[in-house]
């Protein structure tokens, strides 16, 4: 029996990364930060993962003002907080974000205000479901590694 | 030709595929104002046996190399407060710098990358910095530091 709940929450990391991948929200870059965690860095995704959401909510922060400006004509700094944006969501692998801002980029760069506040609204939104589904991603991983550091007593 | 690096804490894991032919280790500058690609590239780059350091604007990648400091290849974001990538890049050109600059990249227009091409770049990429593109680096690195 050993082992059983670890397999089986293995299984529902497997289905949800499924799940995630089939939606195009994730691509194959964050397979490749997961092989980059090894014993020396055993939490090297969810670190890097919550230094993303952190800075991610900055530059949302940032974009969110800047749209809702009365008077808002600084494109250029919309478009920088967009690259920044761009360039974290694809190291991490979070191309369908990374996507929606590439789309939101373009509405900027025609200088369109309308445009702007719809892309922004559908990023904040794509934002919170990655955000959600990551952190599910997240609590499954952990409660795995507590179920699979489970010993039995040993019998004499 | 020596390289050393600046001053830096950085571990390496000293993976042999950086290695290959020559038996060389490489060093690499990564210069890049964001937190999430810093710790990556580093880690990423650490895997393939390249001895890395960290900067977060262009300022800094020139500063170091003022001070004396040398790599075998740079990984130069584009836009960054303080000093951007072309800025840095020229700077460092104008300094007489050979090393391995390659840009890295959010934009993918063909001009942005050209323009920043520009400013004395060896190659351009756009992120995310993959397997695939350090293992072309590498064999580039080899080629050109082939002793």
């Amino acid at each position: 029996m050993l082992g059983l709940g670890a397999d089986r929450l293995r299984a529902d990391m497997n289905r949800l990364l499924a799940l995630l991948f089939h939606q195009g929200v994730l691509d194959e870059q964050f397979l490749q930060l997961q092989q980059l965690q090894d014993e020396t860095s055993p939490n090297f995704v969810s670190d890097v993962v919550n230094i993303y959401f952190h800075e991610s909510e900055k530059l949302l922060r940032n974009l969110r003002g800047l749209a809702q400006e009365r008077e808002f004509s600084d494109y250029k700094k919309m478009g920088i907080h967009l690259n920044q944006l761009i360039g974290s969501s694809s190291s991490i692998g979070a191309k369908r974000l990374a996507n929606i801002c590439v789309a939101f980029r373009a509405a900027s760069d025609q200088n369109n205000p309308t445009a702007c506040l719809r892309a922004l609204e559908i990023l904040e939104h794509e934002y919170c479901y990655l955000k959600n589904k990551l952190h599910e991603f997240f609590q499954i991983e952990q409660q795995r590694v507590m179920a699979a550091g489970v010993r039995y007593p040993i019998q004499s | 030709m020596a390289f050393r690096m600046g001053n830096s804490s950085t571990k390496c894991s000293g993976s042999s595929k950086n290695c290959l032919a020559t038996g060389n280790k490489f060093s690499v500058l990564v210069v890049d104002d964001d937190p999430v690609v810093q710790r990556i590239h580093r880690v990423f780059l650490n895997r393939f046996g390249f001895e890395t350091q960290v900067v977060g604007n262009g300022k800094e990648a020139v500063d170091l190399y003022c001070s004396g400091a040398s790599f075998h290849l740079v990984l130069m974001d584009m836009e960054m407060p303080v000093m951007d990538g072309p800025e840095a890049t020229r700077e460092l050109r104008g300094m007489e710098v050979s090393s391995m600059i390659v840009g890295m990249t959010s934009r993918d227009r063909d001009s942005e990358k050209q323009a920043f091409m520009a400013a004395g770049l060896d190659d351009c990429r756009v992120k995310p910095l993959t397997a695939d593109i350090i293992t072309s680096l590498l064999h580039q690195l080899n080629i050109k530091y082939q002793y």
